[in-house]
């Protein structure tokens, strides 16, 4: 039965892409994105990837459209045509898929015990889990605590990916005047005129915050930890920028502010490093942090957890505020 | 067995529905009746095959998961065809069918 299914979900993100492929309108491009997003986070969900299901459907379906439609408001919405380089990049496609499909013959099958992925440090991580660090996440565990470089790495491109952004948007172009922060797709005053969707957004903010925090803290449960429960406090700021403007948003949570979230988190998570090394341990072996080895690592996976979420947090909030401050076209 | 009953009941009449949703999005006229089938999938479907899963699943944590998940939906969904309908209305679509949509010769 879940062969069917998975079949005919991955049926439908070939059509998804085709359509992505085919439209000229961008607009319609950027939502078929979500919806690609949405149905390879319904396939990870049954192939038993609950946490990649959630960051796909969080960041993939959630943030990116968002993204998407806050770029489409600074451009046109209908792509230009243009013939130059096509058969060079027919070519190339070609070349590249070939070699995509070639390789498929070496992977190993779905659920192969025997493949590479089962045999290499995996059965140890599974092992070991209950052993050192006692949460029942696996994923969160190998995530945060065995592979926590890896990790640190991530929220550091996270953190190097707002700046970046920001050093490209944050300012207002040379010569234009300074527009007053406003989302083109929103207005100046945010959804004020419709009065349905902001009363019903406003009831829903505070249990979305909610469930961010659910999925921050339940992180060594279930599903869930930082990047996922960033992405929703973002998601839901989003939501309250869209419905009351720009402006109130950034009252609530003013730009420096963001900036020093998305610093602070990536800071935590590199002085919990340091704080290992200098309470005698490796560069981020949480068991020194108490008494108890255990313990020790259910409170460093919980502070790099929330390092992780406030970087995250703060840098996409702060990039959906650069992409709304370029205004009009 | 009668819940199981009422449950099955439940899941296929949510099934129905989204196919109702899905014919009349695809046979309808014009973009506002479109919108109008289109949100019957969304609000009743689902409300119907959520309330038939809550009984399958009977009184466990995935029963309270999933209510929580049909009165986001409820408040949700209705909210989306709402805003679409409305921001259609603001770029300018007519509703078409308050005047005569198509011209056809009356012979």
């Amino acid at each position: 039965m879940t062969v069917f299914i998975i079949i005919f979900l991955l049926t439908l993100l070939v059509i998804t892409a085709l359509a992505i492929v085919q439209t000229s309108n961008l607009f319609a491009a950027a939502m078929l994105a979500g919806i690609f997003s949405l149905i390879s986070a319904m396939t990870f969900f049954l192939l038993d990837a609950a946490d990649v299901a959630l960051t796909e459907a969080a960041v993939g379906a959630g943030i990116s459209t968002v993204l998407f439609l806050g770029a489409l408001a600074l451009t046109a919405d209908h792509e230009r045509a243009g013939t130059a380089g096509r058969l060079i990049a027919l070519v190339v496609v070609t070349a590249i898929a070939a070699v995509l499909i070639y390789t498929t013959f070496d992977m190993p099958r779905l659920g192969d015990p025997n493949a590479p992925s089962q045999l290499h440090v995996a059965p140890w991580y599974l092992e070991k889990t209950p052993e050192y660090i006692d949460v029942p996440n696996v994923v969160t565990a190998v995530l945060a605590s065995f592979r926590g470089y890896d990790t640190l790495g991530e929220t550091f491109v996270v953190f190097t990916a707002g700046i970046g952004v920001l050093f490209l948007l944050g300012k207002a172009p040379v010569g234009q005047p300074k527009l007053s922060p406003a989302m083109t797709f929103a207005g100046k005053a945010g959804l004020r005129h419709y009065q349905i969707p902001r009363v019903v957004g406003r009831l829903l903010i505070p249990f979305i915050l909610l469930f961010a925090l659910y999925v921050q803290f339940h992180g060594d449960y279930g599903p869930g930890g930082g990047f996922q429960a960033g992405v929703i406090v973002a998601a839901s700021i989003v939501l309250f920028a869209l419905l009351e403007g720009e402006e109130r948003a950034l009252q609530a949570l003013p730009a420096g502010l963001l900036k020093l979230l998305a610093a602070a988190g990536a800071l935590l998570y590199g002085f919990t490093g340091v704080a290992c090394m200098l309470l005698g341990g490796e560069f981020l072996n949480y068991s020194v942090l108490a008494h108890d080895p255990v313990h020790g690592q259910h409170y460093g996976i919980l502070i790099i957890e929330a390092g992780v979420g406030f970087t995250v947090t703060g840098v996409l909030i702060s990039i959906f505020h650069s992409f709304a401050a370029r205004g009009a076209k | 067995m009668i819940v199981d009953a009422v449950s099955w009941v439940l899941l296929t009449l949510g099934g129905f529905s989204v196919l109702i949703g899905g014919i009349g999005a695809l046979r309808m006229p014009d973009l506002y009746t479109r919108m109008h089938a289109a949100s019957v999938t969304d609000s009743l479907g689902t409300m119907l095959v959520l309330a038939g899963v809550i009984l399958q699943a009977g009184f466990t944590l995935a029963a309270v998961k999933l209510a929580a998940t049909l009165i986001f939906l409820l408040f949700t969904s209705p909210t989306a065809a709402n805003a679409l309908a409305s921001a259609a209305l603001m770029a300018g679509i007519n509703p078409g069918l308050a005047t005569p949509w198509r011209q056809e010769p009356r012979s």
